[in-house]
C-alpha cells in the first residue's frame, strides 16, 4: 500500500532533528507538526513568528495571531515575534534549517515548480521563492503522480519554476528519493510498493 | 511638532494626490491600516500604486479601493482571496507586479534605509529574474532588486505615544515595520495612544522618527480563516 497523507507527513517528520528551526508549507507539510514527537523543533511562520503553536480553542481566536496560511493559531512559551523583513532575513540568511513544502513538479536537477500554472488563475508565490533559495534544506512532500496519473518527478519541470536546483529530498506516497548527481536516487520504498512501481511512476532518471 | 490627529481623514489631509505610490502594512487582513484605507476611499484619490503583500478581500482592506477602481497597480506577493482583483486584473484594468514576499519586505526595508538596490538569491532561474542584473558572489548567482521609495506609508500598530513611538501586537507587526520606513511620510493608525513615558523605551518596535502622523480609532480586525480545535482534542 502506498503511504497516505498522514504517513507521508510522519515520514517527513523523521527528517527533523532536535534543535532545528523549520518552516512548513501548506497542505500535507502542515501535518508534519503532528509527528515531531519529543523532538525540540521550533516552527517558523514567515509572517513573523518563531514557535508556532496549534489552533486556538473555539472562542479564543486572536485576529492578531495568524500563520502564513492566514489561519488563527496560538503562541508557545518559546514564541518570538518579528517583522516581515526580519523574518525573511533569517530565511535568506540560512538560519532556517529546513523547509518542508508541497509541489506540482520536481525534476532530476532539483528544480521545483509549485506556484503557477499558466492559463490558470495566478495567486502569487508568497514566500515560496525566498524559502527555497534561503533555507538549509528543501524537502518536498507530494503525491508521486498527478490526478491524471502522470509523474510529478520529471526530467525537466514544465511549469514556471519556484527555484532552480533547490530540492534535496522528495517524499511521495510511494517512497523517498534524493536529488543526486545524474538524477534521483531511491532511498526508501513504502511498505507494499515495489521498486518497479516507483520506477514506472517516475519520469526522471533514476540512478543506482 | 503635533503628530496626533483626530481621525483618519484629518491624518491624511494634504497628503493624498492622484497617481501616488503608497506602501501599506499588513499580512492578509492581519494588521492592515483599515481606517486609513477607508479614508483614502472617501477621499476618492485615483490611479494609486500600492506596495502591499496582499490586496485584501472584496469588501475589506485594499479590496474596498478596488471596488471603487482607485487602484492602478499592485506590487504584492499573493493576491488569492480577492475576486474583484482577479476580474480587474484579467480584464487588463489593473497592473500587477508579483514580488517574492521576502524580496518585497527587503525592498521596503532597503528603501527606508537609503539603499537603492540589493542582491538576492531569491528568484534566480525563475521569471522573477528576467530582465534583472545578475551578479556572482563567491561562486553563487544573485539578482539585483531595487529599494522601494513610496510617497506615503500607511500602517497599523497596537499602541503609540504622542511622539509616534509604536508597539505592535503578535503577528500583526508583519509588513508594518518595513512599510513605515519606506514612505516619505508615514501615517500610523493605532488602537490606543498612551501618555508619553508609559511605553518601555526598550520595547519600542518602531521609533517615532519614522512616524509623522498618528490617529487612534476602533478596528474591526477581521479574521480571514478562523481555525480552531475542540477542548477534548487537547
Amino acid at each position: 500500500m502506498p503511504w497516505d497523507r498522514n504517513q507521508m507527513a510522519a515520514r517527513a517528520a523523521d527528517e527533523l532533528e532536535d534543535g532545528m528551526y523549520v518552516n512548513l508549507g501548506i497542505g500535507i507539510p502542515t501535518l508534519v507538526a503532528n509527528y515531531v514527537g519529543d523532538k525540540d523543533i521550533t516552527l517558523q511562520s514567515e509572517n513573523g513568528m518563531l514557535g508556532m503553536g496549534p489552533f486556538p480553542f473555539e472562542g479564543e481566536e486572536d485576529p492578531d495571531l495568524i500563520n502564513a496560511g492566514k489561519q488563527t493559531i496560538t503562541e508557545l512559551s518559546r514564541t518570538a515575534y518579528f517583522d516581515s523583513a526580519t523574518s525573511f532575513a533569517m530565511i535568506r540568511g540560512g538560519k532556517i534549517a529546513a523547509a518542508i513544502l508541497g509541489a506540482m513538479e520536481v525534476d532530476e536537477e532539483g528544480d521545483l515548480a509549485n506556484w503557477m500554472i499558466p492559463g490558470v488563475l495566478v495567486k502569487g508565490m508568497g514566500g515560496a521563492m525566498d524559502l527555497v533559495a534561503g533555507v538549509g534544506r528543501v524537502i518536498v512532500v507530494m503525491d508521486h503522480t498527478n490526478k491524471h496519473g502522470k509523474s510529478k518527478l520529471l526530467k525537466k519541470c514544465t511549469l514556471p519554476l519556484t527555484g532552480k536546483k533547490v530540492v534535496s529530498r522528495i517524499i511521495t506516497n510511494l517512497g523517498v528519493l534524493d536529488v543526486v548527481e545524474g538524477g534521483l536516487k531511491i532511498i526508501e520504498i513504502a511498505e507494499g510498493v515495489t521498486e518497479d512501481e516507483i520506477r514506472a511512476a517516475t519520469e526522471a532518471n533514476i540512478v543506482n | 511638532m503635533k503628530k496626533v490627529y483626530a481621525n483618519a481623514a484629518e491624518a491624511l489631509d494634504g497628503l493624498l494626490h492622484d497617481d501616488m505610490f503608497i506602501a501599506a502594512g499588513g499580512f492578509g487582513l492581519c494588521g492592515i491600516p483599515e481606517l486609513l484605507l477607508e479614508a483614502i476611499k472617501d477621499a476618492g484619490t485615483k490611479n494609486l500604486t500600492f506596495a502591499s503583500n496582499n490586496a485584501g478581500v472584496d469588501d475589506f482592506g485594499i479590496g474596498i479601493l478596488l471596488q471603487t477602481k482607485q487602484v492602478k497597480k499592485m506590487i504584492s506577493s499573493y493576491v488569492g482571496e480577492n475576486a474583484e482583483f482577479m476580474r480587474q486584473y484579467l480584464s487588463g484594468e489593473l497592473e500587477l507586479e508579483f514580488n517574492p514576499q521576502g524580496t518585497l519586505a527587503e525592498r521596503m526595508r532597503a528603501g527606508g534605509a537609503g539603499i537603492p538596490g540589493f542582491y538576492t538569491k531569491t528568484g534566480v532561474g525563475t521569471v522573477i529574474a528576467e530582465g534583472k542584473e545578475h551578479k556572482d558572489f563567491n561562486g553563487e548567482t544573485y539578482i539585483m532588486e531595487e529599494g522601494i521609495f513610496a510617497d506615503l506609508a500607511i500602517v497599523k500598530a497596537w499602541k503609540a505615544d504622542d511622539t509616534g513611538n509604536l508597539v505592535f501586537r503578535k503577528t500583526a507587526r508583519n509588513f508594518n515595520v518595513p512599510a513605515a520606513t519606506c514612505g516619505k511620510i508615514c501615517v500610523a493608525e493605532v488602537e490606543e495612544i498612551v501618555p508619553r513615558g508609559s511605553l518601555d523605551p526598550d520595547t519600542i518596535h518602531l521609533p517615532g522618527i519614522y512616524v509623522n502622523r498618528i490617529v487612534q480609532g476602533s478596528h474591526e480586525k477581521r479574521i480571514e480563516q478562523r481555525t480552531t480545535r475542540k477542548k477534548e482534542d487537547a
